[in-house]
């Protein structure tokens, strides 16, 4: 049951990320906006929904294989951020793919620290 | 038809890396070296897949943007560096954040342009 909500939010989750980079295109040598910006909501999301689940004992099954591995799992991607940072180098662009790396990986651990707050305190009380 | 290639590949990919990072948490074990796994390997095929001449765009879509897509994770490998921060010494999230970028983006490059060079 959990590979099957793996696999259903996973489609839900990259068909989101597909429509995001079919309205915000990157050109070569551009700043890959489209993947950084799933990636960072999507840890961001990810971290919110850990903390929530942190605080509910137990909790529901289907959440993490559905929310957490599927949709959030299948918005966010490792492969194109690769594959982007091995082309702006490929492209002669070293600075920018430094720049996108350090940009992904401090902002996607940011994010998930901050949504895990937002979700842990809303209004300053503990989320239940 | 390219929603649905989309959706087709990442049914198969997302509950692959479920399995990955399963086996990896067997016994009590952190789950991270699963995900570390499907990164890797997820950039190794877009890698090559986007090196080769002459693949046609549906095959891109089902097999990179949506099998890769859902097969690689960049928002659980960030809660892993999170939560093994959280769990104890420094040494284990650097290393796992490491491991994930010099590998994950050697996969890439070499698959790239070894796929470019054939």
């Amino acid at each position: 049951m959990a590979y099957l909500l793996a696999a259903v939010g996973g489609a839900l989750g990259s068909l989101a990320r597909w429509a995001l980079a079919v309205v915000v295109p990157s050109s070569p040598g551009g700043w890959p906006w489209a993947t950084l910006l799933v990636n960072l909501t999507g840890c961001f999301l990810l971290g919110a929904l850990l903390a929530a689940l942190a605080a509910r004992s137990p909790e529901p099954p289907w959440v993490r294989p559905f929310l957490g591995v599927g949709v959030l799992g299948g918005f966010t991607t490792y492969s194109t951020f690769a594959v982007e940072v091995v082309g702006l180098v490929d492209g002669g662009f070293p600075v920018l793919a430094v720049g996108y790396v350090l940009a992904s990986v401090v902002g996607g651990v940011a994010a998930v620290v901050l949504g895990a707050r937002v979700a842990r305190r809303p209004g300053g009380r503990p989320a239940r | 038809m390219t929603p649905l290639l989309v959706a087709l590949g990442a049914a198969v990919g997302a509950p692959l890396r479920l399995l990955a990072t399963r086996v990896a948490g067997r016994g009590g074990r952190d789950p991270a070296p699963g995900t570390l796994v499907v990164n890797v390997a997820g950039s190794a095929v877009l890698g090559l897949l986007l090196g080769l001449a002459d693949v046609p765009a549906g095959v891109v879509v089902l097999v990179g943007t949506g099998f890769c897509g859902a097969l690689t994770t960049f928002s659980t490998f960030g809660a892993d560096v999170v939560r093994l921060r959280a769990d104890g010494a420094l040494a284990r999230p650097l290393a796992y954040l490491g491991a994930t970028l010099v590998l994950g983006l050697g996969a890439a490059a070499g698959a790239y342009l070894t796929a470019r060079g054939l």
